[in-house]
């Protein structure tokens, strides 16, 4: 096993930053950590470096307890969310500085150090900024540059904070798909945070969800996505139309509507809840396809790159309904705004509960 | 270097002009009138008396061994006092600013303390401290060492005035720095005295060097303090300023200002390295 | 004292030797030394102590220290103030030039301003010669005091308003000129209260420091008892008579008055942050 949390804890002062959060991580996995700002991802990875010591718990890294060991022993590379280069040194000095710090007999000679510095800027393509200081090196390039200097020492964990969340759009497209290649290439057992689902969904082979310092949902891509484990998951993952209603035997009411429920409700007394529809998953049709068809006009069409973005004013909603259907059909269907058509809800999505968004 | 506007330059351009003109001119002059009777006139005068009698008792009067023994005296004295002033400046501003610890508020105002106390009274405490007439001052006498009225009287007295010159520069900035870099160099592998040595310190370097300055410039200078703890005696415990002092009090004016025309050097030199600091820093600080 | 102790184990090293150290040098430096003046001065007794501090040449150096640096303060605020304007909104040749200079009685030993400034005025003096004709002396007067302690204050004032200066915004001169207002009145109304803040620290700090100078007064004083003594050189003499009880009283109250500038100037400093966020 790369890396087992046990039951970690951790408080600033009266407030719960990490509630006991217990976290498997295999050898050569990516893993993402997704929550939104303030819970805790930070705190998290900083506490598996050893920077904050958890106020109760066990932190495993490749089978031995580290718990207690400081930061230098661990053997984690950290790239921190503003990338924290040493603003004083070139960038040969920056990657070079682990391997300079090591004690005498474990140093590599001068020539060694000087071969693997260049072999690392060369994997992140960066070879040519050898001189240069952080200062005169662009967002992106200071991200590549902290990446190689974490993986300069050989580290047993990688953990990159918000690798991403400073650079514009375009950069940090291209900079993920390179990340998710390096790792394939090195396969080091490394752990990301982000509080951009898509992110998350694109590179990791696996996704902790985590709210308020707990997790709420830990899975594949695939299976978060899927099968949210509860509402703040599949609100979080994503655009979604929430209803509030209530279920009754096998019934959901959205609206003035009922529609049926899930499986799972089939016998269940009624109750407050809560359904949710992703954009995608709303059906346009000029024609009633089903009696559960709802009736809605067009009040605002949006492009969105390939897709279409609809706002559906629907009698008996009280907010407009969100859709997005492909170019493609929307070109078919001659959609214009303040159309009258016919929408249905695919894959209702019920949760009850008091949670609220 | 990126070639960027410095702070100073960029806010110039795109300055209004404001007051009507004949207002700007008697600002301008009221501001000369004050320049000239209260830093020309002076540092005209020092230069003025300091050569009224010629060159040869110019350099008679700063090469005449009392002299010397002061100018040595005052050296001795920076030489001590910056060093240890610029380390504990150090090593106070890391423990303040890479640790959270309760009463830190409360540290900070104790080390800007000697600011508000009169020179007179930094001198008067030592002799209350360890001077002749006090037991602990006995004691130490009664075993053959003398603080007061000699050396290491002048050297703590300074120390005390000058405390907080360097930790003064130090906090600001390396509060501004965070910690970052430290935590970084921590998960490479770096022990302490690593990251001090080649993080901490070469991040910090302007900073301490113009904290330095600041306090070498006061060391050299301080009067009141030095003047309680000395005892004025001529080749022995007479620090420049007090030279100054003694011989103007004699009436012996062109080696008075002869003497000062150093300590004036010496203060433009300050202003002008500190004036160049700034232009550096200004320039550090554009990049990040 | 928690000062010892944090809550959880510190990361970074050396946090107990660099606080360590931090403390014991600042009680060796700082606070041990001037604990003594306490020392020394609780053993009087109250009535003694009374005695010492409100003996009428005492009471007349308290009074001398306290006005003339009110005096210097207040003339530092107005040059002060005129040179920070000038130095922030003109433009024209040697302006840097003046701007370093401000900085000269910072670095200039007090000594050497104090004979500049005696020589300058004495009666032979390049400005003394001719004051002297019109019958006004500055030497071993208030005044002379004063102009000492201009000196010595004038770059506290200069140095607090010019980065807020600075950083007025021009978009607030502008509007209160849309809205009518003559320079003068955007002045007064809109920039000087938006100074006054920093104006109050710099004389403050002025002022504090005025009050403890020693250096560039003595020579110009003439230190005529009940009329030029200052505080400070109360301290002095009573030291120079062995009178070490004597001396710390006069120095205590003079500290009180010291530190009470401090925490009046944090204050202000507190004020100034809620004012303007
Ligand atoms: N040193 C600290 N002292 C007190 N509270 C802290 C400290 N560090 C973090 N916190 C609190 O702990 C909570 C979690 O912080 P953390 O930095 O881990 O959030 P995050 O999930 O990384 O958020 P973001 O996405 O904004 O970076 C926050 O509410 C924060 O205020
Ligand atoms: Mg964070």
């Amino acid at each position: 096993m790369g890396i087992e949390l046990k039951n970690i804890t951790k408080k600033f002062g009266g407030y719960t930053a990490i509630d006991d959060i217990s976290l498997n991580v295999a050898s050569g996995e990516l893993v993402a950590l997704l929550g939104p700002s303030g819970c805790g991802k930070t705190t998290l990875l900083r506490i598996i470096a050893g920077l904050e010591l958890p106020d109760g718990g066990k932190i495993i890294l490749e089978d031995k307890d580290t718990t207690n060991l400081p930061p230098r022993e661990k053997n984690v590379g950290f790239v921190f969310q503003h990338y924290a280069l040493f603003r004083r040194m070139t960038v040969f000095e920056n990657v070079a500085f682990g391997l300079k710090v090591l004690p005498r007999k474990a140093r590599p000679s001068g020539t060694e150090i000087r071969d693997r510095v260049e072999h690392l800027l060369k994997m992140v393509q960066m070879e040519w900024a050898l001189k240069r200081y952080p200062s005169q090196l662009s967002g992106g390039q200071r991200q590549r540059i902290a990446l190689a200097r974490a993986l300069a020492v050989n580290p047993k964990v990688l953990l990159l904070d918000e690798p991403f969340s400073a650079l514009d759009a375009k950069v940090r497209q291209e900079l993920r798909r390179w990340v998710r290649k390096l790792h394939d290439d090195i396969h080091v057992t490394s752990i990301f945070v982000t509080h951009d689902q898509e992110e998350a969904l694109e590179l990791a082979d696996r996704i902790v969800v985590i709210n308020k310092g707990r997790i709420e949902q830990q899975g594949t891509p695939q299976e978060v996505y899927d099968h949210p484990a509860n509402a703040f998951v599949y609100n979080f993952l994503g655009n979604v139309n929430v209803f509030h209603g209530r279920v009754h035997n096998g019934k959901v009411t959205l609206g003035s509507h009922r529609v049926d429920a899930p499986d799972e409700f089939k016998n269940t007394e009624e109750k407050a809840s809560q359904a949710f529809v992703r954009p995608h998953e709303i059906g346009i049709s000029r024609i009633r396809s089903s009696e559960a068809d709802l009736e809605g006009t067009i009040q605002e069409v949006r492009l969105m790159g390939g897709q279409i973005g609809l706002n559906l004013e629907c009698e008996g909603f009280e907010h407009p309904i969100e859709a997005e259907i492909p170019r493609d059909l929307y070109i078919n269907l001659q959609l214009s705004r303040g159309d009258k058509v016919f929408v249905s809800l695919n894959r209702v999505k019920v949760f009850t509960g008091d949670y609220a968004i | 270097m990126l070639k960027q506007p410095t702070p100073e330059t960029a806010p110039l351009v795109r300055k209004r002009v404001s007051d009507p003109l004949p207002v700007q001119i008697l600002l301008i002059g009221l501001m000369l009138l004050f320049f000239i009777g209260f830093i020309f006139l002076p540092l005209g005068l020092v230069f003025a008396q300091a050569f009224q009698k010629g060159w040869s008792v110019y350099l008679e009067s700063i090469t005449e061994s009392y002299a010397l023994e002061a100018v040595k005296l005052t050296l001795t004295t920076v030489a001590i006092v910056v060093p240890l002033n610029a380390f504990f400046g150090v090593t106070a501003a890391w423990a303040i600013t890479k640790f959270n610890f309760a009463g830190k508020a409360a540290l900070k105002t104790l080390l800007d303390l000697p600011f508000a106390v009169s020179p007179v009274i930094a001198g008067l405490i030592f002799v209350l401290l360890v001077g002749s007439r006090t037991p602990f001052g006995s004691w130490l006498g009664e075993h053959g060492i003398k603080i007061i009225f000699s050396t290491p009287g002048i050297v703590i007295a300074t120390l005390f005035v000058t405390f907080p010159f360097v930790v003064r520069e130090l906090i600001p900035l390396m509060e501004a720095q965070g910690r970052d870099e430290e935590e970084a160099a921590l998960t490479l592998g770096a022990r302490g005295w690593q990251i001090v040595g080649k993080i901490t310190l070469p991040n910090i370097s302007w900073g301490l060097l113009y904290g330095m300055i600041l306090c070498g410039a006061r060391s050299i200078g301080e009067f009141g303090a030095v003047s309680v703890v000395s005892g004025h005696i001529r080749g022995q415990t007479n620090t420049v300023p007090l030279h100054v002092e003694i011989l103007y009090s004699e009436y012996n004016f062109a080696a008075s200002f002869a003497v000062a025309s150093i300590l004036v050097f010496l203060a433009l030199l300050t202003v002008a390295l500190k004036v160049s600091m700034e232009k550096k820093f200004q320039k550090n600080s554009s990049h990040h | 004292m928690g000062l010892f102790q944090t809550k959880r184990r510190n990361i970074l090293p050396g946090f107990g030797l660099s606080m360590g150290y931090t403390v014991f040098y600042l009680s060796a430096i700082v606070i041990v030394p001037l604990s003594m003046i306490f020392f020394n001065t609780f053993p009087m007794g109250w009535d003694p102590f009374v005695h010492a501090v409100t003996a009428p040449r005492v009471l007349a150096s308290y009074r001398l220290s306290f006005s003339t640096a009110l005096f210097a303060a207040l003339f530092d605020a107005v040059a002060g103030l005129l040179t920070a304007w000038v130095l922030v909104r003109y433009r024209f040749p040697g302006k840097q030039f003046l701007d370093a200079l401000v900085d000269l009685p910072f670095a200039l030993p007090t000594a050497v301003a104090g004979i500049c400034f005696a020589t300058l005025y004495s009666p032979m003096g390049w400005l003394g010669a001719t004051l002297t004709k019109w019958n006004i002396t500055i030497i071993n007067s208030a005044t002379g005091i004063v102009i000492a302690l201009v000196f010595i204050g004038f770059p506290f004032v200069v140095r607090t308003i010019q980065p807020v200066l600075e950083e007025v915004e021009q978009e607030i001169e502008e509007a209160a000129h849309c809205l009518g207002a003559t320079r003068w009145q955007t002045f007064r109304k809109i920039l000087l209260p938006h100074l006054f803040p920093a104006l109050l620290t710099g004389s403050t700090l002025a002022f504090a420091r005025g009050i403890g100078e020693y250096g560039s007064v003595i020579f110009i004083a003439g230190n005529l008892p009940m009329k030029t003594e200052i505080a400070p050189l109360m301290i002095m003499s009573k030291l120079d008579q062995f009178d070490y009880a004597g001396a710390s009283a006069v120095a205590l109250v003079l500290l009180l008055i010291s530190f009470s500038m401090l925490l009046a100037l944090n204050a202000i400093q507190e004020w100034q942050q809620k004012e303007y966020r």
